[in-house]
């Protein structure tokens, strides 16, 4: 009963990680701007692996194995948000601006400036 | 594709896709070293060679057909050579009758070490690491023969302001990197001493060793990494390894056994192959990290100059 | 039959594309990278020559009769330190190159060899 329970929740985790890792890709592929898509990369690669180490997490009966799984978890949450927030710092330094304006812009302001 | 960044960025993706590769091919070792060094370390000095010489391709002037025409040739000769070779995967190939049984079945008794290729590498033919471990250590002197820079007083204030100014606003970078440092030398040194036992061992150890101190020198500027490592130091410690490994072999000697025969380093044989095979792997590891910051260094200093010679002149 | 041989085309294919980039191109580093591409291809020949069906990697451990050769892996651990350590020493000799010659194509090289005697 108990390994039917642990299957169950530890593909959902997996399949959850998958979606999650593929909707990142879609992305970056269709978002129109550099800051949107890293964005899009960012948050989604971090959640989508760190599910699929916790559905890994489920599958091994060894406890060790577990530590060693929690502490590249925690590892990764460290740094992969610290890479996307490198690579923006990098954009902003070469001068890469954003095309989609500032929130509350209204189009006559936009429309009157040169 | 013109733009030699976009080249070493999918240079490093395929090495880290070949190193997967390793892995499925039960090859654990090879794609850990393959991981560490083609993904990490060779994509990062060629962009740092890249920051000197330029960043941009200039573009063709002719087709290269004769290239291509050469290429198909040899190509279809090598698939004409390979007609013969065992399938893969196959249990009956040669190279799996003569030497490797023997290394598979009594390693264990005469060595004790688990990792059979740890026992090859670092007993069997530990000749042949020391051969490599020399090789590593000459491409540390080359790279200091061309490329190292003698700093005269006043070059360096200049050089350090340069730098401070730079790094005091990258905030969270800093401090994220001094959470992870000592816990990337801490796997670094796991590594090194595990080797018997799972994959690792001294070159790998040494490589990411080295990593964490290439991440400290950036975030933090050359001046401080140069005032935290001693130059000196990290050459004398690159000596330091080669003489350990061959001071391995020559005391075997002078005990009475042949050259890097490691039952002559304790009363018990297999606890002589421990004890021989932990001062190796420590000898490899010192050489290996001290030759790839030398190494770094140079290039970073070689790129102030310069640097530092069109700020002169303009 | 030839379908058994397979992971050799593969090889071949990318050792021929290391091949080409290097003596097409007449960037420098441009080389390099070609050279390290013929070298991965080299390493992967290797690794799965050394495979063997149902083997598991060359690690003592309960239970398990087949392994996978190790004496390739050893052959290519050596194999790859050595190929970083001359990548670091052919890309120190293209920084000399560049501040030498002023330009790291081959052709800019050659018209001032040229030029000099």
């Amino acid at each position: 009963m108990m390994d039917i329970f642990l299957n169950i929740t530890s593909s959902l985790f997996l399949l959850i990680g998958s979606f999650l890792c593929l909707s990142g890709g879609i992305g970056i592929l269709r978002f129109p701007d550099f800051f949107t898509r890293m964005h899009a990369v960012g948050v989604s690669d971090t959640l989508a692996s760190a599910m699929i180490l916790i559905g890994l997490m489920l599958q091994v009966p060894d406890a060790i194995v577990i530590v060693k799984l929690v502490i590249i978890l925690l590892m990764t949450l460290l740094i992969s948000p610290t890479a996307s927030h490198a690579l923006a710092k990098a954009a902003i330094h070469n001068g890469i601006t954003h095309k989609i304006g500032k929130t509350g812009e209204s189009d006559k302001e936009l429309s009157s400036n040169p | 594709m013109k733009d030699l960044f976009a080249v070493i960025m999918l240079t490093g993706i395929y090495s880290l896709l070949s190193a997967s590769f390793f892995v499925a091919m039960d090859a654990v070792d090879v794609a850990f070293t393959e991981a560490a060094v083609g993904a990490g370390v060779s994509t990062l000095l060629m962009l740092v060679a890249i920051t000197i010489t330029g960043r941009s391709e200039n573009p063709a002037r002719h087709k290269p057909f004769l290239a291509l025409a050469v290429v198909i040739v040899t190509g279809s000769l090598l698939i004409y050579g390979t007609l013969d070779m065992p399938h893969f995967g196959s249990s009956l190939a040669p190279i799996h009758q003569h030497v490797t049984p023997r290394y598979i079945n009594d390693s264990m008794q005469e060595i004790g070490v688990p990792n059979i290729v740890t026992s090859v590498l670092a007993s069997y033919r530990a000749f042949d690491t020391f051969g490599e471990v020399v090789v590593i250590f000459t491409a540390g002197i080359g790279v200091l023969a061309l490329l190292m820079v003698v700093r005269r007083p006043e070059d360096i204030e200049k050089i350090n302001f340069l730098n401070e100014s730079m790094h005091e606003k990258h905030l969270i970078l800093r401090i994220v990197t001094k959470t992870l440092i000592p816990f990337i030398m801490l796997f670094a040194l796991y590594v090194q001493f595990h080797g018997d036992f799972g994959p690792g061992g001294g070159f790998q150890a040494g490589v990411i060793f080295a990593a964490a101190i290439f991440l400290y020198t950036m975030v933090f500027g050359m001046a401080t990494a140069r005032r935290v490592i001693n130059q000196s130091f990290i050459r004398i410690l690159a000596a330091v390894g080669v003489l350990l490994y061959g001071s391995v072999g020559v005391v075997s000697m002078l005990n009475g056994k042949e050259f890097f025969d490691y039952s002559a380093l304790a009363s018990d044989p297999v606890a002589g192959q421990h004890l021989g095979i932990l001062l190796i792997e420590l000898g490899v590891g010192c050489t290996v990290t001290a030759v790839m910051v030398i190494i770094f260094f140079n290039f970073a200093d070689r790129k102030e100059k310069s640097q530092h010679n069109e700020n002169k002149g303009s | 039959m030839i379908l058994g041989l397979y992971n050799y085309w593969i090889v071949i294919i990318l050792m021929m594309i290391g091949f080409y980039i290097v003596i097409a191109h007449g960037n420098l580093i441009k080389k390099i990278v070609g050279l390290t591409i013929f070298q991965t291809s080299v390493f992967i020949f290797y690794i799965s020559m050394a495979k063997v069906d149902e083997g598991t990697a060359p690690i003592l451990a309960e239970g398990i009769n087949q392994y996978s050769n190790p004496l390739p892996h050893v052959l290519i651990l050596t194999a790859i330190v050595v190929g970083i350590a001359t990548t670091a020493l052919a890309l120190a000799l293209a920084v000399r190159i560049k501040e030498a010659y002023g330009s790291i194509e081959e052709k800019d090289i050659q018209e001032k060899d040229n030029l000099d005697c």
